[in-house]
Parts: C-alpha cells; structure tokens; sequence
C-alpha cells in the first residue's frame, strides 16, 4: 500500500451479531484500488454480512469500515455513490424487459441519456437481442449477466459480487469470470465472495480465508500456498492446491 | 440524497405501475369478489333485508362495498412489496444513491392508483344494477376524499407485512379480518338489530363512521358528526400505521 492512493476498501475490527449469534467476530482486511480480492469460506461464515456492512445495508455492532476513502457508517451517501452490489440472487426485476431494467437503474443513478447507457450495455454483454423481451423468459446466465450490467452503470470505482455464480452452468460461469476480469483490468476495484475456491483462484489478487467469524488468512495464491509444505515423499513434487490449504486451515480450527 | 425524493419516485412509480398494466389481473380481481358480494348482498338477501331508511338497498349497501374494495386490492401492495424483499432488487435499490424512502413511496402511491381504479370498476358496475346519486360536485369530491385518506391508512397497514412477512401467504392474510370488517358495522344491515355487545363494537368501529358518512353524502342527507368521526379514524390509522411502518422499514435497512 502506497501513500498516494488510499486503498479501495478498508476494514477494522468489524464485529456483527444477530441476537447471540455472532457472525463476525473482529475482521480485519484492506483492498488495493483496482484489485481483485476474493473473501473465500463455508456457507455461513459471514461474507454476505460483510457485503452488506460495506454496502451500507447493514450497520456494524464496532468496528470501522471504509469504501473509497467513505465511512460506510457515517457517510453512507457518499458511499453510495461509488459502490455496486450484485447480491446472491438476481436482483433484476422479472416483470421488465432487460433493457427496461437497465434504464430504470441507469434513471435512479441520475444519469443522463438512460437509453443509451442501456443499449451500450446490452451491446456489451450480448443481450442486444433479448433486450425487448421480459427478463422472466433469460435463462440463469442471462439473469446474472444482466444483474453485473445493471451493477456497472454509473462506473461506480467499487463493485461487490456476493457469490457471483452460484447456480450458474460451467458456460455462464466462464462468462462471469470473464466479465470481472474485464472489469479489474480497466480499474474497477472488486470484492467477490465465493465457496468455490477454483474461483478465488482464477480471479482474485488476494484470497482472504473468513471462518467462524474471523480472517483467518489473508495473502496471495502463492503466499497462501506456501502455508503448506509440499508433501515431502512424493518424487514428482506436488504444490498444494488452494482446496487443501483451505481445509487444514479450516480444519485445524474447528 | 433528499434533492432526489421526487425524481426517483416517480420513476419507481412508473416501475410499479408498468407491473400492474402487465398484469391487470391484480386490478380484477381485486374487483370482482366485491362485484360479486355486491351481486349477491343486492340479489340474493337484498330483497329480505329491511334497512329501515326508503332508498334502493344498492344505494345502501354500496360504501361498504366500496371499503371491501380497497380491503382487498391492499393485499397486492403487501405482495408486490414482499416480492422487492424476496427478489433482491430492494437491495439493490437500498445500495444506490437512490433516496431510500422513494422504494416505499412508491409503493404506496401504486396502491393508491391501482384501488382507485378497482374503484372506478366497481362503481360502474353499481351504476349497472341500478345505483343512483344526484350528490353535487362538492359530495363527490367529499367521497373520493375520504376514499383517498381510507386507502392510503390501509396501504400503510399493508405495508408492515410486505417488509417484515416470510411467507408470500403471510404477506396477504393480513388484509382478510379487514374483507370482514364490514360486515360488523353498518355497512349490509342497520346496527340496531344486532345483539348487545355486537351492536357496541359495529357502532364504535372505524368502518360503521365511514360508511354512514359515505351514505350521507351519496344521499345529500346531513353528515353529522360521522364524517368528522370517519376522517379522524382515517387520520388516526394513517398515523399509527405510518410510524409502523416506517419503524419496520429502518430495522429493515439499518
């Protein structure tokens, strides 16, 4: 982390709690500007409640959270203002056609010319020709290519993706894939959370392993790697793959 | 964020409204279960009932009709709000710089529109079977006035289940007790030949205020106390409902 640029995301002793259950127990990480980081773990573990404490749906028991320089607490609005989020189901609305669902978000960002806006993005993500019809009719992988459109109006600087392709087939995953990469390279700033860890592998900058409510975690492919010796009496010399390394960790734990 | 309260209304407004043209369904059958008691109350008992007072008994029983009316058409605010929640696109909205309060507004307003029609429908076909009003200008605006005010204190009411239900059939049985909260008043049968503590309760009930107060002006008879007492239940329900609401909707967000 460099002095000149603040990062993109920056997070201190989150804590949360429903009741007695609690979820996140003092997380800690920090997201360099146009990176891509995946926030990996178990069903459960807390990554959407952490998506929704940086994406100002949820407030925080303590701790700080900071998206663009913006506390998610106390400047909501401005945080607003240059995030996304692509929840865990579609939130696209079924009853509209596709391009209808793009003005209408391009119209409550208060952009001007919506209708271009919607068409350049229908372009892009190969929708053009299903844009009159309901969304009802998309399959899965139009859905969720439509719901990473409709988040990428504005060009908000931060995108969060909470398990991007969860449901999707093998094709429309690699779409997906695609589509963040495309995204990371022209400097948007991406979260994503995943239980598939060939994902957080493929995609992110940084891997940050969330269990039980903490960061247990936190490093490069190849640093998270090196957390694991290869197996010594092996002669052809085995890395680990992110899978093992992900259950010792967990599993020492629990 | 407030700079933008009309403007993003509006255009949720015109979300809403678009669901409700492609489905007009929600309007008729919101529509025809009172049609259809008004049918039956009218053909079936209308003959034996003796309400004491010489106009036609389609004249007399139509305020409470119209009150089932919008008891039922609420249901589908409560719906189409649920579905928002369930679908993830309330999220959505939540997380753009979107003035927060327009996803409700909206809502509600779309409410108000759909049971305006249901209403209009419904009086036409009164006006089918024989309903007749030589009421002035200033009665009518009177009636739609308190219609308004009753619509818009239920669509509040309705709005608590639409944000806090699990279930779909959850976020409708609400709107049931209201169907019949007619029957206990005046709004079929004269109060005064029900028994003892049935009468307290049709006499002190919101519905019984309304209905006579309608009747009155239909009828260009003198409106007593009733509609002050009518617009006071409409006002206070409102109120009450409102804050309810609005307390559900921040536990929701924050």
């Amino acid at each position: 982390m460099t002095t000149q640029q603040a990062p993109a995301i920056q997070v201190h002793g989150l804590e949360k709690s429903y009741k007695d259950l609690r979820v996140l127990r003092g997380v800690d990480f920090t997201v360099a500007r146009g990176s891509i980081f995946a926030l990996l773990g178990s069903n459960g573990a807390g990554k959407t409640t952490a998506v929704k404490i940086l994406s100002t749906l949820l407030k925080a028991d303590a701790g700080t959270a900071r998206v663009n320089g913006f506390d998610v607490a106390t400047q909501a609005a401005d945080v607003r203002e240059c995030i996304s989020l692509t929840g865990q189901f579609a939130a696209v609305d079924e009853i509209l056609s596709g391009r209808e669902n793009l003005v209408l978000v391009a119209r409550l960002r208060h952009l001007r010319n919506p209708g271009k806006v919607a068409d350049d993005l229908l372009a892009r993500f190969s929708l053009t020709d299903a844009g009159a019809r309901r969304v009802s009719t998309y399959s899965g992988g139009m859905r969720r290519r439509l719901d990473i459109a409709m988040s990428l109006i504005g060009d908000p600087p931060v995108i969060f993706l909470d398990e991007p392709t969860t449901g999707l087939d093998p094709q429309a995953r690699i779409e997906v894939w695609q589509t963040v990469k495309d995204l990371a390279a022209n400097g948007t700033t991406v979260l994503l959370t995943t239980q598939y860890l060939d994902e957080a592998e493929q995609l992110a900058d940084r891997i940050a392993i969330l269990h039980e409510g903490r960061i247990i975690v936190n490093g490069t492919l190849d640093e998270l790697k090196q957390l694991l010796p290869p197996a010594k009496v092996e002669y052809v010399e085995k890395q680990p793959t992110l899978e093992d390394v992900f259950l010792t960790l967990v599993g020492t734990k629990a | 964020m407030t700079k933008h309260f009309f403007g993003d209304t509006t255009v949720l407004l015109g979300r809403s409204l678009r669901h409700i043209t492609r489905s007009p369904d929600t309007i008729i059958t919101t529509a025809i279960m009172p049609i259809a008691m008004m049918l039956m109350f009218v053909y079936v008992f209308g003959g034996a009932i003796r309400t004491g007072s010489d106009t036609s008994y389609v004249n007399y029983m139509l305020p409470g009709i119209l009150l089932i009316t919008v008891a039922s058409g609420i249901a589908y605010t409560a719906y189409r709000l649920f579905m928002d929640m369930q679908g993830g696109i309330f999220e959505r909205f939540q997380s753009m710089p979107t003035a927060r309060s327009s996803v409700l507004w909206a809502h509600v307003l779309t409410s108000l529109v759909a049971n305006l029609v249901s209403l209009v429908v419904v009086m036409l076909v009164a006006l089918l079977m024989g309903f007749r009003s030589s009421a002035g200008v200033l009665a009518w605006l009177s009636v739609a006035g308190i219609l308004i005010l009753f619509t818009l204190a239920l669509t509040w009411i309705a709005v608590i289940p639409g944000l806090s239900a699990k279930t779909m059939e959850g976020a409708s049985a609400f709107s049931y007790p209201l169907i019949f909260l007619p029957f206990l008043s005046s709004a079929f049968v004269p109060t005064d030949t029900m028994p003892g503590p049935l009468r307290v309760f049709a006499e002190y009930q919101p519905v019984t205020s309304i209905v006579n107060a309608i009747r009155a002006l239909f009828a260009e008879q003198p409106v007593n106390t009733d509609i002050w007492i009518a617009l006071a239940w409409c006002v206070g329900i409102l109120i009450v409902a409102y804050g309810f609401a609005m307390n559900t909707y921040r536990r929701k967000i924050s």
